[in-house]
Order: C-alpha cells, then sequence, then structure tokens
C-alpha cells in the first residue's frame, strides 16, 4: 500500500463532477427522458395480499383507445424465477401491489384507463403476515413448493432458509459467566425511501435490439436480468444509467425493464414507466421486519463468555432475506470465545425485501447492541470500556469465519471516550445512548477507462452508477495517481456499451473496487507515458521515472532534457506510438471492514411520547477518506436514515395484508426539523488491500443510530422499550405502562 | 374535454401552452414544456421535489394546476443561475457538498431562494421549519442547513 505521505488531491474537497447540472436542473435523471412516439406503459397490480390467479384476459384493454401493447405474466418467455415471478406474477399473487400485466398506451391517461379494462380471476387466499405466523404449526403456505434450505425430505415450509455460525460450546461459555443478559427485539418493515420513484424508457428497433434508460445502481445487472427475464441475449440490449436519484440498496434489481422492452417489442414504438409513490411503497423492496433474540454472558469485569442470537427476517413473497449479513454482523465487533448465530429466512405476503444499506445488519445489531448496554449498566460499567474490553481488531477471527486483518474499532472506541461531545454532560432531564455499528464491505468486479486527450485533459470512464459522489472520488484518486490536478480530469460513468463491466453499486464496493481500477488504469497510463518519454530521450524506460505529472529521467541518468508533462506526451502521442489509453479490470479482494461508534442525547416527552434528539455523534473508520466531505455525508445520511427508521418509519398494514400508509405523509421519514447537526470524526486506519488505503464506507452509517436511540430513550426513561420504532404512540403507551 | 390556453411568464420568459383542465403545473414543465428539471417524487405534496415559485410564492407544483398559472410568474430550477452565472445558493450548495444524488437539490434550492428572498437572516431553526417541505434522504440535511446560512453570509456580504 502507498503510505500517506505527500498526498496532493486525495483529501481535498472540491466540487464533484456532475455538480453544476444538479444544482441548475440539467442532469437527467430516470423519468427526464422523453422521446419522439413515446408510449406510456402502466401496471396493473394485485388487490390481494395472497390469490390464485385463475386468468388474466388483457384483450378488452388491448382494443381500448390509444392501447399499443398488454401483457400479462405468460408473454414473459424467458426464465420461470422468482425475479420473474416478481416482475409479473403467474400462477399466484403473493402482495397486495404484486404486477399482475401491463399495458402501453399513446398517453398515460389511456394506459391508466385500460388497466381496468384487464379481468383477472382471483381466488383468494388466506395471507401470511407476520414471523409469528409464518412459522406456526400449520401456518398457510406462501409456497406449497418451499422446503427449508430445498431439504424436500422435510414438509414444506414458510422458512426458506436457516443459516448458523458455531463458535465453542455455548452451554459452558453461558456456565462460565457471572451475569447473563438476554431480550428480543422487533423491528417492522421499513423502505429505502429514495425519492426518485423507479423509472424507465425502452426502445426496440426493427433489428431486435433494444436500449434502455433507467435510474440504476447498476446497468449491467439491469442488462443480465432484463435479457434472462425475456429470454434474449445479453448482447441484444443496451443499458444507459440515467442520474439516480437515491437507491440505498433498493435500486440494485429490477421491476420494469423488462416491461417497457416487451411493450416497445410488440408496438414497435418506445415506452415509457414510472412509478408512483405509492407504487414504490407498495412492490419494491423495502427491507425485512425482524424479530430478533439476544443473549450474552459476561464475568465481573466485563469480558464476555458467550453470546447467542436467534434472527428472524421476513423475505416477502419470495426469499432472500439478509440474514447472512444480520448473522455476519451480529457479533462482529466482539471478540466472543463461545457463541451461536442462527438466521432464519421467512416467507410472507409481503413485496419481496430488497437491500437497504447494510443489508439485515441494523436490526440484529440493534438486538445486540441493546442487550450489551443492559450488561453495561448491570456491571455499571461505561459503555465505551465495556466495548473496548471485548473489542475485535486485528487478528481476531471474526464468527463468519475470516481473521481480522488492521481494523479501527478501537481506534473508533478510542475516540469516542477522548471526543469533547462525550465530556459534554447529558443535558438535564434527558438521556444518552451509544452503539457499535460495522459493515464487512465487498469487492468484485469492476472495469476502467483512462483517456487522455491531445491537451493532455485525462477523461476517466468507469461503469459504477454514481450515487452519492463517487465521481468526485474516481476523479481524486486519478489526480492523486497521475500527479495532474484534480480540474484536469473528467470522470464520467459509462453505458453497458461505451465501458467495461462493472457490478452494481452496492456493498459499499465503489470507491473501493472501481477506485482501484481506475488507478491501476492510470498506472497503465504512466507506464505508457514512460515509454514514450523514453522513446522521445533514446533511453530505456527502465531509465525514466514519474514524478508530479511529468516523465523526467531517474535520479544519475545522464540525460540534458526537459521533463515532459502528460500534455506534452499526448500532443506528440501520434509520433510515439498513438493515442494514450489506459486499462484496468479487476476482481478486487481484501474489502476492509469498516467500523463506527455512534452516540445520541435525546429527550423524550413524557406527555406526547415524541422524542428529539438533541445530538449526535458519529465517528467511523474511512480507511482513507478520498473526499472527506462525502465521507461525513455518507455517515450523516446513514445516521439519519437509521434515527428515521428507530423514531418513526414502518409499514403499517391492515389485516388484509394492504400497506395503509403508502406515502409519504403517513410513512415518516425524516424531515430538516426533526434533526440536529450530526457531527462527524473520520478515523483512518488505512485498509492494506488498497492502494490509498479505501474502506468502503456508505452503510456502517446506518447500523448503529437504531441501538444507540434505543438506548438513549432507556437511559431517560429508566426502563427499556424492547421494540422500534419508538413512535410517540407506542412510547406513551409504555409510558403509561410503568405508571 | 379540449386542451386549455395558458398564458403565463416562466423564468422571465412568456410562454403560452395547452394543457388538460386536470393536468397539474409539474406536469405541464416537465412533459408540455420540457422543463425537467423540476422533479415527481410523490406528487402529492409530500416530499417537495417539484418546489417552483408562483409570484414569489413556494409551491409544490404538483399540487397546482397547469391552468392556475395563467398569468403569474413562475419560477423553476432552470431559473434560479443567470447568463452570469451560478446563483450564490448553488454555488453554496456545490462548496458544501449539500447534495448527494441530488434528485432534491433542485427543490431545495428554489425553497432556500423563496427563504433567503423573505428572511435574508434565518436562524438555523428557522431554516429547518422552512426546509421541513423538502425531504432528502442522502445528506441527513447537515450539508443543507449550513449551505444555506453560508448563501445568507454571501448575500448579505454582497447587498
Amino acid at each position: 500500500m502507498a503510505e500517506a505521505v505527500d498526498l496532493k488531491a486525495i483529501g481535498t474537497r472540491p466540487v464533484r463532477p456532475d455538480g453544476i447540472d444538479k444544482v441548475t436542473g440539467r442532469a437527467a435523471f430516470g423519468a427526464d427522458l422523453n422521446l419522439p412516439n413515446m408510449l406510456h406503459g402502466k401496471v396493473l397490480r394485485s388487490p390481494h395480499a395472497h390469490a390464485r390467479i385463475k386468468n388474466v384476459d388483457v384483450s378488452r384493454a388491448l382494443a381500448a383507445d390509444g392501447v399499443m401493447a398488454a401483457i400479462s405474466g405468460a408473454d414473459l418467455a424467458g426464465v420461470q424465477n422468482d425475479l420473474a415471478k416478481n416482475i409479473l406474477a403467474r400462477d399466484k399473487v403473493l402482495y397486495h401491489g404484486h404486477a399482475v400485466a401491463a399495458v402501453a398506451a399513446k398517453t398515460a391517461a389511456q394506459a391508466e384507463a385500460a388497466l381496468d379494462l384487464i379481468e383477472v380471476d382471483y381466488e383468494a387466499l388466506p395471507p401470511v403476515l407476520s414471523i409469528d405466523d409464518a412459522i406456526a404449526d400449520g401456518a398457510t403456505l406462501v409456497n406449497e413448493n418451499q422446503h427449508t434450505n430445498g431439504d424436500t425430505s422435510k414438509p414444506a415450509s414458510n422458512i426458506a432458509a436457516v443459516q448458523r455460525f458455531e463458535r465453542g460450546d455455548i452451554e459452558a461459555g453461558f456456565a462460565e459467566a457471572d451475569i447473563v443478559v438476554e431480550s428480543e427485539h422487533r423491528v417492522p418493515t421499513a423502505h429505502q425511501g429514495y425519492i426518485e420513484p423507479h423509472a424507465c424508457t425502452a426502445t426496440v428497433n426493427e433489428d431486435g435490439k433494444a436500449t434502455v434508460w433507467c435510474c440504476t445502481q447498476g446497468h449491467f445487472d439491469v442488462r443480465s436480468l432484463t435479457a434472462a427475464v425475456l429470454g434474449e441475449s445479453v448482447g441484444n440490449i443496451k443499458v444507459i444509467p440515467s442520474e439516480i436519484g437515491g437507491g440505498f440498496g433498493g435500486k440494485t434489481i429490477i421491476y420494469l425493464e423488462p416491461l417497457a422492452v416487451k411493450m416497445s417489442q410488440l408496438s414497435g414504438r418506445p415506452v415509457k414507466m414510472t412509478m408512483t409513490r405509492e407504487e414504490v411503497f407498495r412492490a419494491t423492496g423495502p427491507t425485512s421486519a425482524t424479530w430478533c433474540k439476544a443473549k450474552i454472558g459476561a464475568k465481573k469485569d466485563g469480558t464476555f463468555t458467550a453470546a447467542q442470537a436467534w434472527l428472524a427476517y421476513e423475505a416477502g413473497a419470495f426469499p432472500g432475506a439478509p440474514i447472512g449479513p444480520g448473522c455476519m454482523s451480529v457479533l462482529a465487533p466482539y471478540k466472543v470465545p463461545n457463541l451461536l448465530i442462527e438466521g432464519n429466512d421467512v416467507l410472507v405476503n409481503k413485496p419481496k425485501v430488497c437491500a437497504y444499506r447494510a443489508p439485515g445488519a441494523p436490526q440484529s445489531m440493534h438486538a445486540m447492541e441493546c442487550v450489551i448496554d443492559e450488561l453495561a449498566r448491570k456491571l455499571e460499567m461505561d459503555p465505551i470500556d465495556l466495548r473496548l474490553k471485548n473489542a475485535a481488531d486485528e487478528g481476531t477471527q471474526a464468527p463468519y469465519g475470516p481473521t481480522f486483518p488492521p481494523i479501527g474499532l478501537k481506534e473508533c472506541l478510542k475516540a469516542a471516550k477522548a471526543h469533547p461531545n462525550y465530556a459534554t454532560p447529558v443535558p438535564e432531564g434527558a438521556g444518552r445512548g451509544l452503539a457499535v455499528g460495522f459493515w464487512f464491505n465487498i469487492g468484485m468486479q469492476s472495469s476502467a477507462e483512462v483517456r487522455i486527450a491531445e491537451d493532455g485533459m485525462v477523461t476517466v470512464m468507469e461503469g459504477s452508477p454514481d450515487i452519492g459522489g463517487s465521481r468526485a472520488g474516481m476523479a481524486l484518486m486519478a489526480a492523486e495517481t497521475l500527479g495532474v490536478p484534480y480540474e484536469r480530469i473528467k470522470a464520467h460513468v459509462g453505458d453497458t456499451e461505451s465501458t467495461g463491466f462493472c457490478n452494481v453499486t452496492g456493498g459499499s464496493r465503489t470507491t473501493f473496487a472501481t477506485g482501484m481500477a481506475v488507478i491501476q488504469a492510470c498506472e497503465d497510463i504512466i507506464a505508457q507515458c514512460k515509454q514514450r518519454a523514453a522513446l522521445t530521450w533514446d533511453l530505456d524506460e527502465e531509465q525514466v521515472d514519474w514524478v508530479d505529472g511529468e516523465a523526467v529521467p531517474k535520479p544519475g541518468v545522464n540525460a540534458d532534457v526537459k521533463p515532459l508533462s502528460l500534455a506534452d506526451i499526448a500532443r506528440g502521442a501520434g509520433r510515439t506510438g498513438g493515442p494514450l489509453l489506459g486499462r484496468a479490470s479487476l476482481n478486487a479482494q481484501g474489502a476492509g471492514a469498516s467500523f463506527s461508534v455512534n452516540w445520541t442525547d435525546v429527550k423524550v416527552d413524557a406527555e406526547t411520547g415524541r422524542t428529539d434528539v438533541l445530538a449526535f455523534t458519529a465517528i467511523q473508520d474511512a480507511g482513507r477518506a478520498i473526499h472527506p466531505a462525502y465521507v461525513e455525508g455518507q455517515m450523516q445520511g446513514g445516521a439519519v436514515q437509521g434515527l428515521g427508521w428507530a423514531l418513526n418509519e414502518e409499514y403499517i398494514y391492515d389485516a388484509d395484508g394492504v400497506m395503509e400508509n403508502p406515502g409519504f405523509l403517513d410513512y415518516r421519514v425524516p424531515v430538516a426539523s426533526d434533526m440536529p447537526m450530526i457531527d462527524t470524526q473520520i478515523v483512518e486506519v488505512p485498509n492494506p488491500s488498497h492502494p490509498y488505503g479505501v474502506r468502503g464506507v456508505g452503510e456502517t452509517p446506518i447500523v448503529a443510530p437504531l441501538a444507540a436511540l434505543s438506548n438513549a430513550v432507556r437511559d431517560q426513561l429508566g426502563f427499556r422499550i424492547d421494540d422500534l420504532p419508538l413512535s410517540p404512540p407506542r412510547v406513551l403507551a409504555a409510558i403509561d405502562e410503568q405508571r | 374535454m379540449s386542451k386549455v390556453h395558458v398564458s403565463t411568464t416562466i423564468n422571465g420568459d412568456v410562454v403560452e401552452f395547452l394543457c388538460e383542465p386536470q393536468q397539474s403545473l409539474l406536469d405541464v414543465l416537465r412533459d408540455e414544456l420540457a422543463l425537467t428539471g423540476t422533479k415527481e417524487g410523490c406528487a402529492t405534496g409530500d416530499c417537495g421535489a417539484c418546489s417552483v415559485l408562483a409570484n414569489d410564492r413556494l409551491v409544490c407544483s404538483c399540487l397546482m394546476l397547469g391552468v392556475e398559472a395563467d398569468g403569474q410568474e413562475i419560477t423553476t430550477i432552470e431559473g434560479i443561475a443567470s447568463p452570469d452565472g451560478l446563483h450564490v445558493i448553488q454555488q453554496k450548495y456545490l462548496e458544501h457538498a449539500a447534495l448527494q444524488c441530488g434528485i432534491c437539490t433542485p427543490g431545495f434550492i428554489v425553497a432556500t431562494k423563496a427563504l433567503l428572498d423573505k428572511n435574508p437572516n434565518p436562524d438555523e431553526t428557522t431554516i429547518r421549519y422552512w426546509l421541513a417541505g423538502n425531504l432528502c434522504r442522502c445528506t441527513g440535511y447537515d450539508k443543507i442547513v449550513r449551505a444555506v446560512q453560508a448563501s445568507a453570509e454571501e448575500l448579505a456580504y454582497e447587498a
């Protein structure tokens, strides 16, 4: 790893490359494209949470004014997997809002009107609406063919999968403890709440080639998934990512794209589809509602002897709740000699869950961090000291197997202990709560190209949709590596045909993995520049160095030449071998885990049950902050999303499985007046696997706020409310119960 | 039903358009006039992404009919910058990294302009309550509030 000596670009806070477009309204997002002759597509959605589809007839809709195409599940000719069945239901509808059919018409109003003409014959079935119902004996089955972990020797079950991590002897570990604390916690469904609804436009030419414009976290995934659902070749589909108006994991999957492509094929015209906010709530991936039991045993001095977690996560209508990450994260911050972690992936008649920022970790860690908070109270230990005593560090084996390389948990805890906000007394009548957060981060595949124009301007082309300023990070890493000013670099996100493959922007991988590809592509440029300079100077390549953006003879090489800048070499490139083009592709290994420590001061109003957040401090290990303002932004944004989840956000269902609050008025995300400033401190324990030490930073920030908030409310009230959200009705009921 | 003829002023330009009586101003701006800088986040007046000024009053354009624009002066995000360059508010949002995905940014900038036109020196609480009709899911509002404070300072200095 390059040492942090003399970094010139990295660590500065320049304006992002796409900034001006975004403050002037020029930036084109998913719904901003309109094409000549374009049709408008709409989706018919299930009015039942669970029903058998006996028949779908779109013929009357197809005959209606302006309608040019109408399709149902049978029209998607590709794979018949869960993804395809989520995009258009086949034999059963599995949640209220499940897509059943789609139409495309000349106007949006005509398409909307035609939906009423589609005839669907349903046989309603009882819905399964909670984990308790789903795992009860004799429960209605969401899928009659679902067997736990695919084991068909056992009866079908709503538990799609069970995952376990075990270490040591759990019973002996608890027997060894002087004190054992346990509790259980429920967290309802929450939505990512990106402000931009899903949108796409597709056009299919007479030669069968399709072009799709859409807002997505991964256009290469849109290409492969759309191709699979339609039974098309990947090569027939080009996907152009628009700017993306938030995703948080929720735009890592597809909903509309195959419908738009199919209806464009059928009509011969472009088809645009956009979701309403209500559709986004009812039919796109929220995260799992969860039921978590946590138990921890410790010696009198605070040393953990054993810990256990039982997690049940709602998957929604199809398997795939984030139990893996939930299990990986729940005890990752600690050295625990004996542990047992079990995760259950539970089917219910609700929308299929999708990734939401550190998927699965906030819920499981909320439970464990609440239990650890109670343990600290019983031991009369400072919550930081208790965590420091048991904190994982380099060489600790994570509960999920690997041994940690250098990690920054202890550094974050020590920074918290030394922070002036922690030394500030808790305001009179208020409460303070602290918790630790974690995300393992991922690497995966990325490509990048660096092109040098004839004046030396640098174009960085990569394929990771920029969801929060990553183009600025790419440009900074390129500037640092090439030794040229940030202002001479333009970073772009290319479409599936103008740039090499990149996995989805998710798992906090972009700045780490795509950044690494950009750095390597710049190193490729430097190697070429040295070769071109050697040719110009009649030296060997080994005699040329690259220093501060210029080729120079190495010290001791006898050559009376002037340094050649990137612009000099680019200008003469035609004479030395042609244009300068650097490339790299990789499957990045060694994504470093990022830990955080958060604490908050709150004031609960005992009359109304409302909790005011008075102060919040987030400390996190970023490895190295490439653009510190955007690292802080991740920390602040994640904190407020976590606080919203802890304070108010929840899907409220009626007895039939209909979500009763599918809008921002009743699904209440935090607004500016709900929040204080979010104080941040970036800790930098460099990741040895990245040239500049980068760790992903995007996901960890949402993990700790849930428990920090719970623990703060507990601190003020003197008793604990186990479940979230701590909305005024729940808090008021709990206070009344105590009286 | 036949379309209605509407005469209005948008970002200083005299504009005439035909729209359906039930069409929102937001849909007219985006679909009829190609002013797509104004965003739709909810179409129910809850998120503020479609904020515009109508006769200097901050409104959600999804809650206003296109026909109601008749005779009014409408300002959208496309009208905030001038030929001389970015407005101070736009510059401060950039400098303070007050946007991540950027979908809410046009609405926030329009709302910020409405606030500072009315109250050039708002305190933090006033800023937070004024902007409470604009949802941002990325930033946690911290850097937005700081950008508004910095805009107010800069505008006061220029004045």
